[in-house]
């Protein structure tokens, strides 16, 4: 035992060291979230007729394969809801936070030459991985402790403290089992990259196979770690049996990771790693080849993402009338326009929503050229007979590229699963129109991003900032009724919402101009400025 | 002589801090200069600006006669650059890298650069990410040694070679002198630089303290001796420009400034020589002298021993 686990202790608190700051913001982000959404349905839904109105919605299966099955939609009280609505989605994020920390401190740190140095002090074989299954199970106990017990402190009636505490513990077990998961896969590949990879990989088929079991054959759902997550049924009927297989399949991984751990070599894995090219294909042999290269993947998943994103907001688009027209709190947000249908008023208000989150790949694009010179590899490149303009122009061409696409995506996926749920659909030339109107508003984003990259690129962060005060100004603007100039300072609020709002030509020109304006200063700049390496 | 390179009073201040002052350096045309400094002394800056990523805040930059930041991308054209830390695409291989920087550069030495790769031992289609220190150097000597460039900037090319593939590097830069092309290498392997550099810089600080041949640097400082005599040289420490004398039983070993050679070389003599070494100052005790430059008054006053 001395020679395995040495040291555990000193280490566990080390990696806590390491991310005191880390840990923390993902407990009160996921803790402050899931209150947030509890607190919102108590205001949202007022009586039961509201909640039972909103269960009707559910019962469709494109709801079903997407939150998983409504246990309790006979009897939908915020508890239900929560469960219904909110486990899932919050079980995703914790198996993403616990894949995360995991890799960091297991291949990441064997890639980067630190478990070596820990190694090659009295440790023992076993510690550093030890250490990090410890940490990171510690992190999900105590987030299923603050979320069990903090659901219950809200004092919502339909949540009691048993089903609270469920609540949290199906967290904190899927945290943990995707914690041995990626300590499996740890061993097996042989880079960190391919460590995240396969375990998202395995996220992601729990979340198919689940979707599949729920929409049709229920057995199938428990073959899926999520299915079991789901099958507590958290403030219905309160199982806890799933808790315990959880808990036990992870044991048995754990001790698989420990043992794969112990019969290989530092350094090495069981997956082979294959053998790349030995030399470049025709496409990387430009500045633009090697920025379309870096983020090749990032780009596909993320069209992925909108085009999902897209289906996701068109499948409930049939039952959008009859929700909407209950719902009061939803008239608020879209006051009624004479002419127009309530679900070509929520389009709109869609179509600004996707267009921001479209904006998220798009500015990474930019950024990127940020992240490879705090890596130390412009400098490399700029040794060679190119421009700056060359550099920043490429990854320019490629955002704007990327705008277009991801809008595209989101419009033809809203449009294709829309048109299949309703019963006289919108026309595509409609749904177009309305989503590629913002797309000089994502210009101008770009142009932000451009002129902090080129001009102030430590300051290039508050992009980010500016992104969030968008969403919040006009998701929420209307709800809380804010003065009108304080969305006029996103670009996202200047947009014409088309079918509701006329076509104004003379503001997408003028936005347009504001765009290109903010990307020639950023182009100025990066001429101008020392490159950091 | 043809200059390639020179910057004439450079200075980069990052804030308040200055990071060069008034470096001048010379490389002419077929000629190795080395660049000598310890870390943080500027040479990383220096060589930055020299590529135009910097800009200098004061002073001259001119590399093949043109402005080293207005005209970069026309100076890289000839050029090939090896950083200190090369830090390459994790997820690319060794030699979609080679091949990307010689497609950037322009022309395709397919021949030579598969020569490299098999003298240099580089199994190019591993991922960058597995590559070591040494093998992430090989990728950066690979795509230099393979273009046709008439200057080379080498930075710390050899820290994380092995002696075997350090022999190989200086094959290299051996064969671009003999075809005229000129290289600028920083190192702190002084034997690497005794080797190859027909005039040498040092840097300390942010200034250039000494510059010229390694020759002429060798003027400046002190031959060792060793020698055995008959009978003991009686107050040597008293001798002008004898330094850093060493009793040891038999023998006593000193060190002397070239200009009092003649004086002091007759006057042991007279003692009844039995054997004499003498040996050229190395790089080293070059180097040792201007980084502890700081005590030099001790050192010269503790003659006796």
């Amino acid at each position: 035992m001395y020679q395995l686990f040495k040291n555990t202790g000193k280490l566990t608190r080390f990696q806590l060291r390491q991310d005191r700051v880390r840990i923390p913001v993902w407990i009160i982000s996921l803790s402050i979230l899931t209150f947030a959404t509890a607190l919102a349905f108590v205001d949202l839904y007022q009586n039961d007729a509201e909640r039972q109105a909103v269960a009707e919605t559910m019962r469709n299966p494109a709801m079903t394969a997407m939150v998983g099955q409504g246990y309790g939609l006979d009897d939908y009280t915020v508890g239900a809801m929560m469960a219904h609505q909110m486990l899932l989605f919050t079980a995703i994020t914790v198996a993403i936070m616990s894949i995360l920390l995991v890799t960091r401190h297991t291949r990441t740190d064997e890639e980067d030459g630190r478990v070596e140095m820990i190694r090659a002090l009295p440790s023992g074989r076993l510690s550093n991985l030890t250490s990090t299954i410890v940490f990171v199970s510690i992190t999900n106990v105590v987030l299923a402790l603050i979320i069990g017990f903090g659901n219950y402190a809200l004092g919502i009636e339909s949540m009691d403290l048993e089903g609270s505490l469920l609540y949290g513990a199906a967290l904190g077990v899927t945290g943990i089992f995707f914690t041995a998961i990626t300590a499996v896969f740890a061993q097996l590949s042989e880079s960190s990259r391919g460590t995240i990879g396969l375990s998202f990989a395995v996220l992601g088929l729990t979340y198919l196979i689940r979707a599949i079991g729920d929409v049709g054959n229920e057995t199938i759902s428990w073959f899926s770690p999520l299915g079991w997550v789901l099958g507590t049924e958290v403030y219905v009927n309160n199982y806890w049996w799933p808790i315990v297989l959880t808990l036990g399949f992870s044991l048995i991984l754990f001790v698989v990771a420990f043992i794969l751990h112990a019969i290989r070599d530092m350094g090495s894995g069981f997956l082979p790693s294959r053998t790349g090219r030995r030399d470049a294909s025709i496409f990387l042999q430009s500045p633009l080849g090697l920025a379309v290269r870096l983020q090749r993947t990032a780009i596909i998943s993320w069209a992925v993402g909108m085009f999902a994103i897209g289906v996701s907001y068109g499948s409930v688009l049939g039952d959008l009338e009859s929700f909407m027209a209950e719902i009061e709190i939803m008239e608020q947000m879209v006051s009624p326009v004479e002419g127009f249908s309530l679900t070509e008023q929520f389009i709109t208000m869609l179509m600004a929503i996707m267009s921001m989150i479209s904006t998220i790949p798009v500015i990474m694009i930019i950024l990127k050229i940020k992240s490879e010179e705090n890596k130390n590899r412009t400098e490399h490149l700029y040794s060679h007979p190119i421009t700056r303009n060359r550099v920043l122009g490429n990854y320019f061409i490629l955002s704007l590229a990327v705008s277009i696409v991801m809008q595209f995506l989101a419009i033809f996926g809203l449009w294709s699963a829309g048109s299949t749920v309703m019963d006289d659909g919108i026309s595509f030339r409609t749904l177009f129109n309305a989503g590629m109107i913002y797309l000089p508003a994502i210009w101008i984003m770009i142009g932000a991003a451009v002129l902090l990259v080129g001009s102030a690129p430590k300051l290039s962060g508050l992009i980010w900032l500016y992104l969030i005060y968008s969403f919040i100004i006009v998701y929420l603007g209307d709800l809380l009724q804010l003065p009108e100039w304080l969305s006029k300072l996103s670009p996202f609020g200047h947009i014409p919402q088309i079918p509701v709002e006329e076509m104004d030509i003379l503001v997408v020109i003028i936005v347009t101009i504001v765009a290109i304006t903010l990307t020639v200063g950023g182009f100025i700049g990066y001429n101008r400025r020392d490159i950091k390496g | 002589m043809v200059t390639i390179l020179k910057t004439t009073n450079l200075t980069k201040k990052f804030g308040k801090f200055t990071a060069l002052d008034g470096v001048d350096i010379e490389v002419n045309k077929g000629e190795v200069f080395g660049f000598i400094g310890p870390n943080g002394a500027g040479k990383s800056t220096a060589i930055r600006v020299l590529l135009g990523i910097l800009k200098a805040t004061e002073g001259e930059v001119t590399i093949f006669g043109k402005d080293a930041w207005r005209e970069a991308v026309e100076i890289h054209k000839r050029i090939a650059y090896v950083p200190g830390d090369v830090n390459l695409w994790p997820n690319l291989t060794g030699g979609e890298v080679i091949d990307f920087f010689l497609k950037l550069r322009g022309g395709n030495n397919k021949d030579k650069k598969e020569e490299l790769i098999n003298r240099f031992k580089l199994d190019p289609g591993k991922k960058c990410s597995t590559y070591s220190k040494g093998n992430r150097q090989k990728v950066a000597l690979v795509a230099a040694f393979s273009s046709d460039a008439d200057l080379y900037i080498l930075d710390e090319p050899t820290s994380g070679l092995d002696p075997l593939m350090e022999n190989i590097f200086q094959e290299c830069v051996i064969q671009a002198k003999r075809e005229g092309k000129s290289v600028l290498l920083s190192s702190h392997i002084l034997s690497e630089v005794e080797k190859l550099c027909d005039r040498v810089g040092i840097i300390r600080e942010g200034k250039m303290i000494e510059t010229g041949s390694l020759h002429e640097l060798r003027h400046l400082t002190r031959t060792n001796f060793v020698v055995e005599t008959k009978e003991p040289i009686v107050s040597l420490n008293e001798l002008k420009g004898v330094h850093g004398i060493d009793d040891r039983e038999k023998e006593v070993s000193f060190q002397v400034d070239t200009e009092e050679l003649d004086h002091v070389i007759k006057t042991i003599s007279q003692y009844g020589i039995i054997r004499l070494e003498s040996a050229p100052p190395t790089l080293e005790d070059l180097f040792m002298r201007h980084y502890e430059g700081t005590d030099e008054t001790a050192d010269s006053g503790a003659g006796g021993a």
